[in-house]
């Protein structure tokens, strides 16, 4: 990390690497919640431990000025091809069913949802 | 047969029918089931489909009828569907599935005619850049069996170094074709973004994926790249085969390019030793014809940041695929669908696959998503004009293609510097260019590479110009010290 950042962008990470701690600290599990994984208990601080670094080194392009420079989504530019609105695909739901976990009927099982 | 063969020569030996397509096919995956115990290049082997496959190759020769790849090996990295194949991109999650259709460069270069060997190994959803996160193990480098061949495409590159294929395919996210290419000492192409498909391919960050050729020479590779790439309506995002002429050799002639090198690529080079190797490759493209200045990419040091915020974006978002309900492993007796989703999800990724998904999270959710994932998207332009401006005046640029040569396994424990493996990859990533990584020297006997990158579309131009290097060197012939 050290090697590569400018004088500069170091001085503006080393203030921000305390701010970016808290956050994790106080959202690793708001952030669990959203992504749906569960970690187990020795998991916990390894992984707030990893975010916190990760964080602290992202927050790096908070040093760019930006100000004119229009997102860049696509790498040139583009957009979604459009095409014609003619069905061209035919699902084969049995064999595409072959490698789900649960299924009956042609129905994908789940845990019950309403009691 | 000659396990360090290259596909020309094996192209040649079958047109002149010194072996069979059976008989090489026989040869590699003879091979690669007395040596591969060590190396772990391959997640799965399919000696009869290559047989059979072999066998059809045969058949059409004997009628006449041969394409310029017909009968030679390829193995494909384990993040491309085949049909009736198992695809585990690495991962748990995906440890029995089996995609209903072939990749899109996979049925090309079946239609081509080439004999899949396999499926080999790689990162766990091609996130890492030493092949250990790999839920099937670590693979091996076979220049040193205790050092990593460098990820993502690790298996690949580390299969073609130890002659169990003389090519194979990778994907490139953010450097994982050229940075294990570049610490196998093999040749490998990450084209530009849209031009080859990426239907079928298992997604990681989809505005950055990019599937290339691996092999020996870059010769192997501008056969396969013919092959692979162009215009594809199942990929959305794939380019017009109109629009993809771009700076292509027009004359056999080599032209005289004039090369850039960013000084910011150079500058916290120490080792004088790799700097001198670098010189090297410089002077071999001068004695060619080419050109140097020196120029700047002043965004460069922020291409890591940039990158593993919207790598991680997309890659939390194309993962939230993963429910155990559809495909995928599923935990064990659940108890409601919310315990459903966490367990299959915890139990199915590993460490570093749950680490980019909550980054990935943390910078799309709110209050955070214009610090984070738009102003990454602003510095990814700010990073793209860099190139779009020196392209300007040079040609191509000429920069190293990794920081260091392939370390031992274990040793970079810690996420954030392993990330810095990429330094000199992501930048091209991001900017969506071709990028070729070439052997040019060793160091303490492990491989060190050079990286050529040129505008949108110069894929040809790049591997004429890496074409032509070779015939002044020979670093790609070097062996490694594998037993026969």
């Amino acid at each position: 990390m050290a090697g590569i950042l400018s004088k500069e962008r170091l001085c503006y990470c080393a203030a921000f690497a305390q701010f970016a701690m808290k956050i994790v600290r106080q959202d690793i599990e708001k952030l669990c919640s959203l992504a749906r994984l569960a970690l187990e208990e020795n998991e916990q601080s390894q992984v707030r431990n990893d975010l916190e670094r990760i964080i602290a080194m992202i927050d790096a392009i908070g040093s760019v000025a930006t100000d004119d420079i229009e997102p860049l989504a696509h790498p040139l530019d583009a957009t979604a091809r459009l095409r014609a609105d003619e069905v061209t695909e035919y699902v084969d739901r049995d064999t595409l069913q072959q490698s789900a976990p649960a299924t009956r009927n042609g129905l994908y099982l789940v845990p019950r949802v309403i009691d | 047969m000659n396990s360090a063969a290259t596909l020309a020569e094996l192209a040649a030996g079958l047109a002149a029918r010194d072996f069979s397509s059976v008989e090489l096919t026989r040869f590699y995956l003879e091979r690669i089931e007395r040596l591969d115990a060590t190396i772990n290049s391959f997640i799965t082997l399919t000696p009869a489909r290559a047989l059979e496959q072999a066998a059809q190759a045969d058949q059409h020769r004997q009628s006449g009828n041969v394409a310029a790849l017909s009968g030679l090996p390829i193995a494909f990295k384990d993040i491309f569907c085949t049909a009736g194949v198992r695809t585990s991109c690495g991962s748990r999650m995906l440890e029995n599935f089996i995609a209903p259709y072939d990749a899109t460069v996979v049925e090309r270069l079946q239609q081509a005619g080439m004999v899949m060997l396999g499926k080999t190994n790689m990162d766990e959803f091609a996130m890492g850049s030493s092949c250990e996160t790999s839920y099937f193990g670590a693979a091996r480098n076979p220049w040193d069996q205790e050092r990593v061949p460098g990820g993502s495409s690790g298996g690949s590159a580390a299969a073609i170094a130890a002659g169990f294929t003389p090519a194979a395919l990778g994907t490139d996210t953010g450097g994982s074709i050229r940075q294990p290419a570049a610490l196998c000492g093999i040749s490998g192409l990450k084209p530009t973004y849209g031009r080859v498909s990426r239907f079928g391919m298992v997604a990681f960050a989809s505005s950055l994926d990019q599937g290339g050729p691996m092999a020996r020479t870059v010769d192997d590779l501008r056969l396969l790249f013919g092959a692979m790439a162009g215009f594809d309506p199942k990929d959305s995002t794939s380019v017009p085969t109109a629009q993809a002429t771009g700076t292509e050799p027009s004359s056999d002639a080599p032209r005289s390019l004039t090369i850039g090198l960013p000084r910011e690529y150079f500058a916290g080079l120490a080792d004088p030793e790799l700097a001198g190797l670098y010189q090297d490759a410089r002077r071999a493209l001068e004695q060619l014809g080419h050109r140097f200045i020196d120029v700047s990419l002043p965004h460069t040091d922020v291409a890591v940041p940039t990158y593993y915020v919207i790598a991680s974006a997309e890659a939390s978002t194309n993962l939230s695929r993963y429910d155990g309900v559809r495909y995928g492993h599923r935990c064990a007796d659940p108890k409601d669908l919310t315990d459903l989703y966490e367990r299959s999800r915890s139990e199915g990724f590993g460490s570093e696959v749950k680490r980019r998904i909550l980054t990935g999270t943390y910078a799309l959710s709110i209050g955070y998503f214009d610090a984070y994932y738009l102003k990454a998207q602003r510095v990814r332009r700010a990073i793209r004009d860099d190139f779009l401006r020196v392209f300007a005046t040079v040609d191509a640029l000429l920069t190293p293609t990794t920081p260091t040569t392939a370390f031992p396994l274990g040793q970079i424990s810690d996420p954030v510097e392993m990330y810095q493996q990429d330094v000199f990859t992501v930048p091209a990533s991001l900017a969506g260019i071709p990028a070729l990584a070439l052997p040019c020297g060793f160091k303490a006997g492990l491989p060190v590479s050079i990286q050529l990158m040129g505008p949108h579309f110069s894929d040809l131009q790049l591997l004429e110009v890496g074409s032509a290097y070779q015939t002044r060197t020979d670093w790609h012939r070097r062996v490694a010290p594998m037993p026969e």
